[in-house]
């Protein structure tokens, strides 16, 4: 339990720091909110008169600790674009983002661990070859790319699936779903390879430990061998490696939202960052790092759970 | 009793504007009515709001004047004016007192009537104080907003202007019903053909028919789903995978593949977007006119259009009123490439060659630095060498336009050509971006704006862009067409605007499915 308090703490230094840098970078970019709104309008009166009313003419330390103060109490202010709260804009956001990475997730980790069981099960043969040059070239391509041509086969040439996530909540379930699938499709070809290579290399190596040898031994089928007794012990890792990339379903999605109009967070942090929202910007970072440190957290309780030396320390 | 029906009548009084609707006949078969259209629109950002005053990107001037909002004249598909919420409108002899008569049982999306009170609490939206409305000239050009009664304003400008039926089409001054501003900017109340059911800036909006319209002869969907896409190749797959049934701003690259598809077409017209390259007239070596013109014979302007453009556009000639512009003189000499006319300017102005920095980023128009770069290659033939700057496109209109002395630019244009010229060639005016000043132009300028009689204003006019062509310091080589696309599953109309894209932004209100 201490333990993880004392990593939640480190996560609140960690955001606190993140949001300094994201501060100082936005600060770093050429142009404010005022003149990218103003555009070719952009008389020095006009400017004026923006930079007064949001309060962009004080200076970036007053900024950064009034927005720090109120954020600490949960209010990350009002968007500079159009007035609404950061928080009523950026939840629908959110939770489309969750959805998307909750379907993601759904297919791309029983698939991972599937496919990772079965190449360390047939290692060296046909299916592992191919399983490994597949997924290590889906994550090498470029997500756009991936995302072209999944519209390419899906959208275009055999129209299964709609290549605009056009996502809004008055849809029920199955329309959401359906309008989601090539987005979670990419984002699935992407992270899969990662995930499955770790569960194969994870249990590759458990193979070669004296107890696997004596369960063969003693006559146990080389699929239980693996379920039963090799993937518990190589469950750490593996968890490891699927928190990662869940977070990286969260945080990764910028370019896949973009190609698809998937209205998620990453959208909307694009939107914002061109525009110089920087209230948007600073809280859709710090989900984005919350996100993160989270679930590293959970990670990294769940493998204490699931490793029984550390669950009984001496 | 003999009206002419172009604008010249339509300009003196709009009383022929109902007569106009009245006799026109069908020039095709009554649009189909239903449906529900989808639409992709690039320009859409998630600062978008109802306000009027903020619109500026292709979004919201689609959606605010095109569907849910009305102004108070409208300038139809073929370029005449016609009323919207005003039904007529007199002026007096010096075109400074204008009479607008507003049409009879309107009604606001939440069922209040129409009349005066919402026209000059609407109009003064504009002039409130720190209002940030790019329409602010025109209404602070009114000096007075009288009520003569339920359906009569009177307004009285500072200084006679014959074109003010027509900027009352602006797409910035919308009408909002009075005393209920604020909840009309946040939901979306207007007279407008269709009403909001929801909307979420930068992303999507949804509206439908209004049952009770006073326009029975346009808005034939029973709903419109606007889609925000403005990452091109996303909105250019959502048409070709019948996602959607119109986009715009057809990327060029890829219109060949819109083209090809028998389910889609590309439609196009050459309106008053122009792109152009400013010069201060202020700042040696372009305070000598010589300099200015061998520049505009140095540049190869079918090669920027073939190749800038992919042949999407028309050559300029230095001036900048468009086809969509009522006085557009195409009778004029046009500019052409020219080096060794360029050479002997450059020799009566006393130089053997020219030495000059042309700042350019995309930002100015996508392109510019492409179209910097052909432009010193031609200009050199003729013995200037141009220096390509490469400016960064985040604050670009802050620091490079209207300070660096030689820049790319570009107009979208406007509806008249007073206004086209007074907010960028009027001697002093913040916009001016070539600084030039010249005392016939400005003198023309003061006169056409209050004259009435359409055969005088045109030669003014006529003899204004000739001044712009041979003594000002912009070089417009061209106009670039406004390009988008549709499914054939509607239905396009005959004449198409040209004001904007999508017919004029319009096309929620022309269209319908075949």
């Amino acid at each position: 339990m201490s333990l993880v308090a004392k990593r939640l703490a480190l996560g609140a230094v960690t955001l606190f720091v993140v949001s300094l840098i994201i501060f100082g970078a936005v600060e770093l970019l050429p142009g404010d909110f005022a003149e990218e709104i103003l555009g070719q309008g952009a008389t020095p009166e006009a400017v004026a008169a923006i930079r007064q009313e949001l309060g962009l003419d004080r200076t970036p330390v007053t900024r950064y600790f009034d927005w720090l103060g109120s954020a600490v109490q949960g209010d990350f202010g009002v968007s500079f674009g159009n007035q609404r709260s950061v928080a009523e804009q950026l939840a629908p956001r959110f939770g489309n983002t969750l959805f998307l990475a909750l379907v993601a997730a759904c297919i791309a980790v029983p698939l991972a661990l599937v496919i990772g069981v079965l190449a360390a099960l047939y290692r060296n043969s046909i299916f592992d070859k191919v399983a490994n040059m597949t997924t290590l070239t889906s994550i090498s391509s470029p997500e756009f790319f991936v995302a072209y041509i999944l519209i390419l086969f899906l959208a275009v040439m055999n129209p299964v699936f709609p290549s605009l996530s056009n996502i809004s909540s008055d849809l029920d379930f199955w329309t959401r779903l359906d309008r989601t699938m090539l987005p979670a499709l990419t984002l699935t070809l992407v992270v899969t390879a990662h995930m499955m290579r770790m569960t194969r290399a994870a249990i590759i190596n458990l193979l070669a430990s004296p107890y696997i040898e004596m369960a063969r031994l003693k006559g146990v089928s080389p699929a239980r061998v693996i379920v039963r007794h090799a993937l518990p012990n190589a469950l750490a890792p593996i968890i490891n490696v699927i928190a990662l990339n869940l977070a990286y379903l969260i945080t990764g999605v910028v370019v896949v939202e973009v190609v698809f109009v998937y209205p998620g967070v990453g959208q909307l942090f694009v939107d914002s960052v061109k525009i110089r929202d920087i209230p948007i910007v600073q809280a859709c970072c710090l989900i984005f790092a919350a996100t993160y440190i989270l679930l590293n957290l959970t990670a990294d309780v769940l493998s204490i759970i699931t490793n029984p030396r550390l669950r009984h320390p001496k | 009793m003999s009206f002419s029906l172009d604008r010249r009548g339509l300009l003196k009084s709009g009383a022929a504007a109902g007569l106009l609707a009245a006799t026109g006949a069908p020039l095709r078969a009554q649009p189909k009515s239903g449906g529900t259209f989808r639409l992709g629109l690039a320009g859409a950002n998630t600062s978008d709001s109802w306000d009027g005053r903020t619109h500026s990107d292709s979004f919201m001037i689609i959606l605010g004047h095109g569907t849910v909002f009305d102004c108070l004249t409208e300038v139809a598909a073929d370029g005449t004016l016609k009323g919207e919420l005003a039904e007529s409108w007199e002026a007096s002899p010096d075109a400074k007192v204008w009479t607008f008569n507003l049409r009879q049982g309107v009604t606001f999306h939440n069922g209040k009537p129409f009349g005066a009170d919402d026209v000059i609490e609407s109009l003064q939206l504009h002039t409130a104080e720190g209002a940030k409305s790019a329409a602010k000239p025109i209404v602070s050009a009114i000096t007075e907003m009288k009520k003569l009664g339920d359906l009569q304003v009177q307004f009285t400008l500072a200084s006679g202007n014959a074109d003010f039926p027509f900027l009352m089409s602006d797409y910035h001054l919308l009408m909002y019903p009075a005393g209920q501003v604020e909840e009309a900017m946040a939901n979306g109340i207007g007279t407008g053909l269709y009403k909001v059911e929801s909307f979420e800036p930068g992303v999507r909006a949804l509206v439908s028919r209004y049952a009770d319209h006073y326009k029975t002869d346009a808005g034939f969907f029973d709903a419109v789903e606007a889609i925000a896409i403005n990452d091109s190749s996303a909105r250019m797959n959502a048409l070709m995978t019948d996602q959607v049934d119109a986009i715009n701003r057809v990327d060029f690259k890829t219109e060949s593949l819109v083209r090809r598809n028998p389910r889609t077409e590309v439609f196009e017209v050459t309106g008053n977007q122009h792109y152009t390259f400013p010069m201060h007239t202020n700042t040696a070596p372009f305070n000598d006119v010589n300099v200015r013109q061998a520049l505009k014979y140095g540049i190869n302007r079918q090669e920027l259009v073939d190749k800038i453009l992919l042949g999407h556009g028309a050559v300029g000639n230095d001036h900048p009123i468009g086809p969509a512009n009522q006085y557009f003189a195409d009778d004029l000499e046009q500019a052409t490439y020219d080096p060794d006319r360029a050479k002997s300017l450059l020799k009566k102005a006393g130089l053997d060659s020219l030495d000059v920095a042309l700042s350019a980023s995309d930002a100015a128009f996508s392109g510019a630095v492409d179209a910097a770069q052909l432009f010193q290659a031609s200009a050199k033939d003729a013995g200037i060498n141009i220096e390509v700057v490469r400016e960064p496109a985040d604050g670009y209109w802050s620091n490079v336009w209207l300070k660096k002395p030689f820049c790319a630019c570009y107009w979208s244009g406007r509806a008249t050509e007073d206004w086209m010229f007074s907010t960028a060639y009027e001697k002093g005016v913040p916009w001016n971006d070539s600084y030039w000043e010249n005392e016939r132009f400005n003198a023309l300028l003061l006169e056409a704006r209050a004259e009435l009689d359409s055969g005088k204003r045109r030669d003014m006019y006529r003899e204004m862009q000739q001044l712009t062509k041979e003594d000002g310091g912009t070089i417009v080589p061209m106009y670039a067409n406004y390009v988008d696309a549709h499914s054939t599953k509607l239905a396009r109309p005959d004449v198409i605007g040209n004001l904007w894209q999508m017919d004029s932004s319009r096309i929620t209100e022309r269209w319908s499915f075949a």
